[in-house]
């Protein structure tokens, strides 16, 4: 089985937001609520630089670990998903994530939070593939479909890379030697415990 | 071609900077051919100020550094065309000097810093691209708060069955007086009960969020432990203000009977009535429901406002303040509720005569005279003088 992973090629990422847009579109995502997102930073100054971000499916995930009622489950391509059935909106996991992925509808009460939703890879979740259900509670499931995330295929810079993490590991290590320079895998080391080495 | 040569050149020169300092004049082997001026004007840029771009037979002549032809070679110097501004090496894996994305991470990490920068969505949580700070928060969670609210509350249970079973249940010495006397009014015994009806839930429904996926899931299965927690979750965001103006009316009813004092000392040097022999005076409270009652109002305090925090996500502070509040309302609260499991010990299973305090509000007069000495002695004196009345006064129709 392959080990799904999320690559930003920092070096190619152009703040263009398509794969904001693209995911806010395919899995019909409420408002508020942004499973991708691209973070400039050092905007304005030398070394300015953009990077796509959503749920990296974190190795030893953090939202698994602290999660009160163990809604997280990781597949066999190792993509981290959760059970919104199960879920009870504590808001835990958005402390615990390095990457800011749980989002959480605004319903109710004060602050409440309603159920959490993230990047699934576009991987459904656990409930029967492709179904009405599933595509409410988590939206487009490319996976189940033979499809990669669309953020990732529809990257117009191929700068976001999305697949098995060997491969586009090599295709990254490709790039960096052909044009001499890259800032590496943003949030491999957190996500993963390991680079891209060159 | 020829009217869009200037604008190429332009563009060139452009880009000059960015791919001249990261080249200093050395890319690697098989790079397309098309990379191989830019480099080089970045070199003659850097070299020689007043210097236009070079001629095209240098620029390719000298593609990329690694087939120079040997005729070249031999009539310039072995570094033709290194430019006297040699930029500082740059950290391997980067381009334009700046540090690549594993150094960032792993200096923020050790800083406890966040990466982040600028967003297009309004939502300023967003802009934090990673925060290696959660993975502290991860182990706060997960070990820190789980071993030091397993420690304190089971410590706790086990200290109170074993003072149950060495010292068994505390009697009144002098046996029931069977007259009473009022220690809580209606309104005091209210607000007690208010504040711990709710603390019972609140506990309860804290406790499950950290312990209930080890100890209860396995039993009840996820469903139906979801919606426990669910139920617990919107239970503990309203039961937060109860218990808050519990806590604001216990301190002003009863912080005049709680200032501590000298006879505190002397009750914590006997051990207290509970541990030592004898019951050393007190007034009406001891020194140990001083303990009590200054552990719930501040710690209570400090619970309440960082629940409040919680409740209310990243309305008054950020991520780091948010792990903080969580921190703080976590440890504070399983230490309290350490503490109140000895409070509900003395005041039901462990004295006899206790409950009644806050139960009915009279105690027995015995009861009250062994424990809080000094106010018996002064309710008494106020309603000895209530009967008596005033100095002077004489009952009508006395004369």
């Amino acid at each position: 089985m392959a080990r799904m992973k999320f690559l930003c090629d920092s070096d190619r990422c152009i703040e263009c937001n398509a794969c904001v847009t693209a995911c806010k579109n395919e899995h019909e995502v409420p408002w508020g609520i942004n499973r991708r997102r691209v973070v400039t930073i050092n905007d304005g100054r030398p070394g300015e630089r953009s990077i796509s971000m959503a749920c990296m499916h974190c190795t030893d995930a953090p939202c698994a670990a602290v999660c009160p009622v163990s809604c997280f489950y990781t597949t066999a391509d190792a993509i981290v998903l959760h059970d919104k059935d199960l879920c009870i909106g504590c808001g835990y996991c958005f402390y615990a994530c390095p990457f800011g992925a749980p989002q959480y509808p605004r319903v109710g009460n004060f602050g409440g939070r309603g159920k959490m939703d993230k990047c699934t890879y576009c991987a459904g979740g656990p409930q029967q593939d492709n179904t009405i259900v599933e595509y409410t509670q988590y939206g487009a499931n490319r996976i189940a479909e033979g499809k990669l995330p669309l953020c990732a295929e529809m990257c117009s810079t191929k700068a976001l890379l999305a697949g098995d993490g060997e491969m586009i590991a090599t295709i990254y290590r490709e790039r960096v030697q052909q044009r001499g320079y890259g800032a590496g895998a943003w949030g491999w080391h957190t996500a993963y415990r390991e680079t891209v080495a060159i | 071609m020829t009217r869009f040569a200037p604008i190429l050149v332009a563009a060139l020169l452009l880009s000059a900077p960015a791919f001249g300092q990261s080249q200093p004049g050395a890319p690697p082997a098989g790079a397309p051919e098309i990379q191989a001026p830019v480099p080089e004007v970045g070199a003659g840029r850097g070299g020689q100020p007043g210097g236009q771009v070079p001629d095209s037979t240098i620029v390719g002549d000298t593609p990329t550094g690694t087939q120079p032809s040997p005729a070249a070679e031999a009539v310039t110097d072995p570094q033709p065309r290194q430019p006297s501004f040699v930029p500082p090496t740059p950290a391997p894996f980067s381009d334009r000097g700046q540090l690549s994305a594993e150094e960032m991470e792993l200096q923020a990490a050790l800083r406890g810093e966040r990466i982040g920068g600028r967003i297009t969505i309004p939502d300023r949580q967003a802009a934090t691209l990673i925060q290696p700070e959660g993975r502290d928060w991860r182990d706060f969670h997960n070990r820190t708060l789980t071993w030091v609210g397993g420690v304190a509350v089971l410590g706790m249970l086990a200290i109170l069955v074993l003072f149950f079973l060495v010292k068994g249940r505390m009697t009144v010495a002098a046996g029931p007086a069977g007259r009473t006397i009022q220690r809580f009014n209606l309104f005091e015994r209210v607000a007690h009960w208010m504040t711990a009806s709710s603390f019972i839930v609140l506990a309860l429904s804290g406790l499950n969020l950290t312990f209930g996926r080890f100890l209860l899931l396995p039993i009840i299965g996820p469903e139906a432990f979801t919606a426990v927690s669910l139920w617990g979750k919107i239970a503990h965001n309203y039961l937060a203000f109860p218990f808050t103006l519990g806590i604001v009316l216990m301190f002003l009813v009863w912080v005049r009977d709680n200032i501590p004092d000298r006879l505190d000392l002397a009750w914590f040097k006997a051990g207290g009535g509970f541990i030592g022999k004898g019951h050393p005076d007190a007034k009406r409270f001891n020194a140990g429901q001083k303990l009590v009652f200054w552990i719930t109002v501040l710690g209570g305090t400090v619970v309440a406002i960082s629940g409040y925090v919680l409740i209310f996500p990243f309305a008054v502070t950020d991520m780091s303040g948010q792990q903080l509040a969580h921190t703080v309302h976590g440890l504070l609260s399983v230490l309290m509720i350490a503490v109140m499991l000895g409070h509900i010990y003395i005041g039901s299973l462990g004295m006899k005569g206790a409950f009644d305090a806050m139960g009915s509000g009279q105690v027995d007069l015995n009861w009250a005279k062994e424990h809080h000495s000094l106010w018996v002695e002064e309710e008494l004196e106020k309603a000895r003088t209530t009967v008596a009345g005033p100095a002077g006064a004489r009952p009508l129709g006395a004369d």
